[in-house]
C-alpha cells in the first residue's frame, strides 16, 4: 500500500523571519503505522506537522505523500491523503452548525449530497456525536468541540491522520474516549503531544525532535522508558512508567 | 453594562432563535422580505409623519407574541441603541422651530414632531430588526440572503461574525476579567489599558484568522463556503409575506388612524 507512505527527506524550513525551525529532518512513516512525535516547546513540533499538508513548504529537502511529492500545485492532492486536526477545535469548526462543518470537506471534495450526508453521519457516529449534529459550534463543551473537529477530519476518508495535541484541555474521560478513537483509526496516524501517556497508549513507534532536528526515533515503549533522554527535552516520563508508589524515578 | 451582561444578552438572543413557533417555522427568506419592506414602508414617511406610523407597531408586537419573544427584552435592547437615533434627531426642534398641527387644532413645534418622528421609525425599525434575529437562527438568514442574491463574500463575512463573535467575546471576557483582578478601583481600568487590550484582542484575531484559514484550507477550501440546504418556500410563507407586505401597503398609503377616528366619531355622532 505505497499510497500510505509518508516521507521526509533532509527536510529544512525557514521562517521568513529568519529562524531555522527545521534543519535537516528525515523519517519514513509506513502504512498502519502511528507514530508519536514529542518534543520541548519550540523544538520543532508544529511546524513539522504544518509540513504535512503544505500548509508550509519545505525551504529545502522533500515531502512525499504516496507517490506524490509535496509542491504547491499538489498540495490539494495531498490534502485529500492527509487529514490534520490542529490543536484548537475552536479553530477547527467554524461552521454555523455541526453538520455543516463536518459536511464542508466532503462538499468540496465535490461528493454528491447523499454521499456528504452519509458521510457526516458516518463520522459522527464513529466520534459519539451524532447527536450534537445540528448544534451550533459554541454550544458544545470541549470534549464535544475535540470529537467534532476529529469527525470532521475523518469525513474526508484519509489515508493518514495527523493531530496537534488531540487531549490537551480535556477532562479525563473525555481524554480516554480520543484514544479509543486515535486505537479505532486503522490507517496510519501521527500525533505530536506531550502527553506521553497518550503516545504510549496510541503509538508504536516515536520520534524526539529537538532544536529542528530528530534526535531519536525507534519504538514507543524504550524511547518513552528512557529517563535520560526525555529529560534532555524537556519530558519526563509518562506516569504510568513512573511507580508512583516509591515514586523512584519520579523526580530528578 | 458590563461586558458579562452584554455577552449574556447576545446569547439570549442567540438561544431565543432556536425556538419552535409558528415564526420560527417560516422561510428565513419570508422574514428576511418581510422585515425589509417594513423597513422600506416605515423609512419612507415624510419627516413629520407620527399618527401614520403607529399602525405599524402591530407587526413587531405580533410577531413577538407569536414568536414567544419577551417584549420586555427587545424594548430594553432598543432603548440600550437608541442613543444613536437620540443623537440624530436631538437639535431638530432648535434647527426647526416652525410650527405644524399634528391633529386638527393641535399644534406643534415642527423639530419635535420630527424628533419624536425620528424616534418612532427607530424603535419600529430596530425591533423588527432584532425580533428577525430572535425568531431566525443567524445562519439561517445568511442562508436566507444569499438566496436572495447577497453575494457568496458578504454571506460567508457574516456567518465568520456569527461563529466568531461568541469566541472573541470569550476571550475579551477572559482578558477583562485578568484585568479586574488585578487592578484596584480606578488604577488599571483606565483607557490606555484599554487601548491595549484592544490591541492585543485585534493580534489574537488575526493570528486566529490565519489558523482558521489554514483549517479550512486543510479541509480543501477553494473559495466559496459550500451548502446544501434546499429549503423550498410553502403556502404559509407567500401567505406571510404577501399578508404582511399587504398590510404594510395599507399603513403606508391609506390614513387608518385618520380613518379610525372618522369610524370612532360616526358611531359617536
Amino acid at each position: 500500500m505505497s499510497h500510505h507512505l509518508l516521507e521526509f527527506r533532509d527536510v529544512r524550513f525557514r521562517y521568513p523571519d529568519g529562524t531555522e525551525a527545521l534543519k535537516g529532518v528525515s523519517f519514513l512513516v509506513t502504512h498502519g503505522e502511528s507514530v508519536g512525535i514529542v518534543g520541548a516547546n519550540g523544538a520543532g513540533k508544529s511546524t513539522v506537522l504544518l509540513h504535512m499538508n503544505g500548509h508550509l513548504l519545505p525551504t529545502s529537502g522533500a515531502v512525499t505523500v504516496g507517490e506524490v511529492p509535496l509542491r504547491k500545485e499538489t498540495r490539494p492532492e495531498i490534502r485529500r491523503k492527509v487529514g490534520v486536526v490542529f490543536q484548537n477545535p475552536d479553530d477547527q469548526l467554524f461552521m454555523p452548525t455541526v453538520f455543516e462543518d463536518v459536511a464542508f470537506g466532503p462538499l468540496n471534495l465535490g461528493l454528491p449530497p447523499d454521499r456528504v450526508r452519509e458521510r457526516v453521519h458516518e463520522a459522527l457516529r464513529w466520534v459519539n456525536a451524532l447527536a450534537l449534529v445540528d448544534k451550533p459550534p459554541h454550544h458544545l463543551s470541549g470534549g464535544q468541540k475535540s470529537a467534532v473537529a476529529i469527525a470532521t477530519v475523518i469525513a474526508m476518508e484519509p489515508d493518514i491522520l495527523v493531530m496537534d495535541e488531540p487531549a490537551a484541555s480535556l477532562d479525563p474521560k473525555s481524554r480516554r474516549s480520543v484514544i479509543g478513537l486515535l486505537n479505532s483509526f486503522a490507517h496510519s496516524k501521527i500525533v505530536a503531544s506531550h502527553d506521553l501517556d497518550l503516545i504510549l497508549d496510541v503509538c508504536t513507534r516515536c520520534l524526539v525532535i529537538r532544536d529542528g532536528a530528530i534526535v531519536a526515533d525507534g519504538a514507543a515503549p524504550e524511547i518513552l522508558s528512557d529517563a535520560t533522554l526525555l529529560a534532555e527535552n524537556n519530558l519526563e516520563l509518562p506516569l504510568t512508567l513512573q511507580g508512583r508508589p516509591g515514586r523512584e524515578g519520579a523526580h530528578r | 453594562m458590563g461586558f458579562e451582561a452584554a455577552y449574556s444578552g447576545i446569547g439570549r438572543l442567540d438561544r431565543l432563535s432556536y425556538q419552535d413557533t409558528a415564526v420560527h417555522r417560516l422561510d428565513p427568506r419570508a422574514k428576511v422580505a418581510a422585515t425589509m419592506l417594513f423597513a422600506v414602508g416605515v423609512v419612507s414617511f415624510p419627516k413629520y409623519e407620527i399618527l401614520s406610523l403607529l399602525p405599524f407597531f402591530l407587526f413587531p408586537v405580533l410577531v413577538a407574541a407569536v414568536g414567544d419573544i419577551p417584549a420586555g427584552f427587545i424594548a430594553r435592547k432598543v432603548v440600550a441603541v437608541s442613543p444613536f437615533a437620540v443623537f440624530v434627531g436631538i437639535f431638530n426642534p432648535i434647527f426647526d422651530p416652525s410650527t405644524v398641527a399634528i391633529a386638527p387644532g393641535v399644534p406643534v413645534s415642527a423639530g419635535w414632531v420630527s424628533f419624536a418622528s425620528i424616534l418612532l421609525k427607530f424603535a419600529l425599525t430596530i425591533s423588527a430588526a432584532l425580533l428577525l434575529i430572535a425568531t431566525t437562527s443567524f445562519p439561517g438568514i445568511c442562508r436566507g440572503l444569499r438566496r436572495l442574491g447577497l453575494p457568496a463574500l458578504f454571506v460567508s463575512q457574516l456567518l465568520f461574525l456569527y461563529r466568531y463573535l461568541f469566541v472573541l467575546m470569550e476571550e475579551a471576557m477572559r482578558v477583562v476579567r485578568a484585568r479586574d483582578m488585578r487592578s484596584f478601583g480606578d488604577r488599571g481600568a483606565g483607557a490606555r489599558v484599554f487601548v491595549r487590550i484592544a490591541g492585543t484582542l485585534f493580534l489574537r484575531t488575526v493570528e486566529r484568522a490565519e489558523r482558521i484559514y489554514g483549517a479550512m484550507l486543510a479541509r480543501g477550501f477553494r473559495g466559496d463556503v459550500p451548502s446544501m440546504r434546499r429549503e423550498t418556500l410553502r403556502l404559509s410563507d407567500a401567505i406571510f409575506v404577501l399578508a404582511s407586505g399587504g398590510f404594510f401597503a395599507l399603513c403606508r398609503f391609506v390614513p387608518v388612524p385618520q380613518w379610525i377616528g372618522h369610524l370612532v366619531r360616526g358611531w359617536a355622532g
